[in-house]
């Protein structure tokens, strides 16, 4: 019986999902051949990838935490903001004290907290998701602002600059840091049965809870995985750049929430991927490469970056009308 | 009045939809300034031809004559510019919009003629106290019905079809609006009335057509026939599924119900489901059925009384403590409580199972696609594959996924809740035996259905709710559908 089963499996639902990313690996495909054309000696180049990957790392690590919040039928607004807490928390002098495993420490717990306070009020306190996270930005980077006085906290302590600057094989750290994050993101998301309930729980609240699913746990939850993603991409760029400020990861919202929607991750939540949104980070971090090499105004490369959204929208529109 | 020629005739409309003839030649003749009252069970066709009358659908065959023109309603505001306009169980209000501008929503004169009008139509209805600026979203049930009026009024509306106006209404609310539709038709207004009641019917009725499997079986009865009249002609349709024979008697008693009541929706009932056995709620939409449901699910929290599984009370936690006492509930309304459109139906059953499959976390995929798929063999669910995308099934192999994620599960008490609706009729018959064959194995199953025919066919004892309390309990076997119609209809005991 189950061999009859599994011979008849495939073809529905096989074809739609191997199609689901190719709109945007041809995107990614096409800012290569613009890029070898334009930038020949430049571009094509090994040091190149490796500082796209650079540019990927923060930004890629805030939008793994995003896609559980979406695929989960929410929206994190306060991603940027938490960041920036966390950077200030900690880079104080106080802080700083304790050296980089303080920091770091610091900036995780920091990540946390302001993911579970997200979670409570979404889970518990009934509350809609996109005001509370529009709320806790503000106040997040308020309190940022009011920690640091709104001065730059430079970062003292040697090894913790290590992640950004220390090289393994020609790549920094932190790459390799960004790659784990992604990694674990994708097996917590497809292959544990937590990211099953995440899927269950944004596809239809109703009926995961009347399948005995707590439901509320598990939004509280993916918050808290948002704020822990939001504290490690802190530290990331903290090392980076040698400060912890309260504009640090200022728009990293609309950024990752971008990546994650041209990932072809439903806003209504239910489904997704963590490959397709790593995929949008790319194509976005490729872009914002092109246009350093070709020293072209930062305008220009919003411009860009808006219209491509716009196609892969359209494209992941049409895709799923005639599939 | 009765020699005045029709001011609407419909004749010989037939509607089918893919696999089902809705309306199979119904006959409609209404008299300016009448009340008349559509009377049918469910599934008899009322609510495909109020759509084919407003212009919702379009008849296959048959005409429909105004005023003594010959007339077709393309779409629904061809049948508002006839002067036909429906109002539907859920009022289509908009909350957050004026009184007067959801009266005006779509044919808007300028905000002081609005607001003029509004008072105007208001008052002809006996609530100038509604004052047009307020929020819709503000007024309870009642006023939102006088707006919906007014609302038909404003397209100078000759014919206004009333869809169970009354069962969201309390009783003194109920009086003003019979108040209103008694000024309606003084003034020549004509109304379609569809209700389940026929002392509603006695009250303002003039006169009564009678639905049954999508046909006119009386048409222009006096509203006081008698109801030893009324009920046989809407019973005994014809019934294509073979129910499961009931086998063996019922083990001890496996779900305790004990004082339960929700306040606003039914009152302390008591009863208990033994293992083995199927028990039916038989009411209208309306009379508490499903909140009865939900509340012993903890799906709605409970004002008083308690529930007993296996004399076991399910821990606090609501419907995740249901689960876990080994209740599991197929909801009313399938798509929206019940399935993951999104997803596979593998993924689908194994949704109240998860935790089995998780080992430190990790989740066993395969074990889960076998069981899923073993699950799908069973209940013979077409087509078998457990990875097609549970939105390309039809209503039954839907429903069967939803069976078939409570036995995968393997639970105790089975609460279902119209578990045949939007199923066709060659799957019901196979629904039904899987529900018996459940029951066989020991399952307590508690059964709601609009459908009296399926309640008696399939429960072993049955009880009728009626405005949220239970008025009555027996053996299936020694109820007939005239009876149990008769009791939900009119609330007597025989």
């Amino acid at each position: 019986m189950r061999t009859i089963v599994k011979a008849s499996a495939a073809p529905v639902s096989l074809r739609a999902r191997d199609l689901r990313h190719v709109p945007l690996v041809v995107a990614l495909a096409v800012l290569f051949v613009l890029g070898t054309v334009m930038k020949p000696d430049t571009f094509p180049t090994t040091s190149n990838m490796v500082t796209i990957l650079t540019l990927a790392s923060e930004i890629g690590v805030v939008t793994v935490g995003m896609t559980f919040v979406i695929i989960g039928g929410g929206i994190d607004l306060s991603v940027g903001a938490i960041m920036a807490l966390s950077s200030i928390w900690a880079t104080t002098v106080a802080t700083q004290s304790y050296g980089w495993a303080g920091m770091a420490f610091a900036a995780i717990v920091v990540g946390l907290a302001c993911g579970l306070v997200n979670g409570l009020l979404i889970a518990y306190g009934g509350l809609v998701p996109f005001i509370v996270t529009l709320a806790s930005m503000v106040a997040a980077r308020g309190l940022a602002e009011q920690i640091s006085d709104r001065h730059s906290q430079i970062v003292t302590d040697a090894t913790f600059l290590k992640l950004a600057y220390n090289r393994v094989l020609g790549v920094p750290l932190l790459v390799y840091l960004f790659l784990a994050v992604v990694v674990a993101g994708w097996l917590v998301l497809n292959r544990t049965t937590f990211g099953r309930r995440t899927f269950a729980v944004g596809g239809n609240r109703e009926a995961a809870r009347l399948a005995g699913i707590d439901v509320r746990r598990h939004t509280l939850l993916l918050y808290v995985i948002s704020g822990l993603c939001c504290g490690i991409a802190a530290i990331m760029l903290t090392s980076q750049a040698n400060t912890g400020s309260s504009t640090h990861g200022t728009l990293y919202e609309l950024d990752a929430i971008a990546a994650v929607v041209i990932g072809g991750t439903l806003l209504t939540g239910g489904s997704g991927s963590i490959a397709g949104s790593i995929l949008g980070v790319l194509v976005f971090t490729t872009i914002q490469d092109l246009f350093i090499l070709a020293n072209l105004q930062q305008p220009i490369q919003e411009i860009a970056k808006g219209a491509i959204i716009a196609v892969v929208l359209l494209i992941q529109r049409w895709n799923r009308r005639t599939t | 009045m009765r020699t005045s020629s029709p001011l609407l005739t419909m004749r010989g409309i037939v509607k089918t939809f893919p696999g089902v003839r809705a309306l199979d030649g119904v006959d409609l003749e209404v008299l300016p300034g009448e009340v008349h009252c559509l009377l049918g069970q469910n599934g008899a066709g009322k609510s495909t031809l109020i759509k084919v009358l407003s212009g919702a659908h379009r008849p296959d065959e048959g005409e429909i004559v105004l005023a003594g023109e010959p007339v077709r309603f393309p779409n629904p505001t061809a049948a508002t510019r006839h002067g036909i306009a429906t109002i539907y169980q859920e009022l289509d209000l908009v909350d957050g919009l004026s009184v007067a501008e959801n009266i005006f929503l779509g044919h808007e004169p300028g905000r002081r003629e609005a607001r003029h009008r509004t008072e105007q139509l208001l008052a002809r209805l006996g609530h100038a106290e509604i004052s047009p600026p307020t929020l819709v979203g503000r007024l309870s049930p009642a006023a939102k019905q006088v707006v919906s009026i007014a609302r038909a009024l404003s397209y100078d509306a000759r014919l206004i079809v009333m869809d169970e106006p009354s069962a969201a209404l309390a009783h003194d609310e109920v009086a003003n609006l019979f108040r209103i539709i008694g000024e309606l038709t003084a003034s020549g207004v004509s109304v379609v009335f569809i209700t389940h009641r026929l002392d509603e019917i006695r009250q303002i009725g003039d006169r009564i057509t009678v639905l049954k499997d999508g046909r006119t079986v009386a048409r222009g009865l006096p509203a006081d026939t008698a109801t030893t009249k009324i009920v046989p002609l809407m019973t005994g349709r014809s019934v294509d599924h073979v129910f499961p024979p009931r086998r063996g008697t019922p083990g001890k008693a496996v779900l305790r119900v004990d004082g339960l009541a929700l306040a606003g929706h039914f009152e302390p009932i008591s009863f208990e489901v033994r293992a083995g056995e199927i028990v039916g709620l038989a009411g209208l939409v309306g009379s508490g059925r499903s909140e009865i449901l939900e509340t012993i699910y903890g799906a709605r929290r409970r004002t008083a009384g308690r529930v007993l599984v296996d004399d076991v009370r399910p821990a606090r936690g609501g419907t995740r403590a249901a689960v876990a006492a080994g209740m599991g509930l197929a909801p009313e309304e399938r798509k929206s409580q019940g399935l993951l459109m999104l997803e596979s139906v593998a993924r689908n059953i194994s949704l109240a199972s998860l935790g089995r499959y998780s080992r430190y976390g990790w989740h066993d995929r395969r074990r889960e696609h076998a069981e899923a798929a073993e699950q799908i063999s069973a209940l013979d669910l077409r087509p078998p594959d457990p990875h097609r995308p549970i939105r390309t099934l039809s209503g039954g192999n839907q429903q069967k996924a939803i069976l078939g994620r409570w036995l995968l599960r393997g639970c105790r008490v089975l609460l279902l809740d119209e578990p045949t609706r939007g199923v066709d009729v060659g799957a019901r018959s196979e629904i039904y035996g899987q529900i018996r064959g459940l029951a066989e194995e020991g399952v307590a199953v508690l059964l709601v259905s609009s459908e009296i025919p399926e309640v008696l066919g399939l429960a072993d004892r049955v009880l009728v709710v009626r405005d949220g309390r239970v008025i009555a309990e027996h053996d299936a076997a020694e109820l007939d559908e005239h009876r149990v119609l008769d009791m939900i209809m009119e609330g007597s005991v025989l």
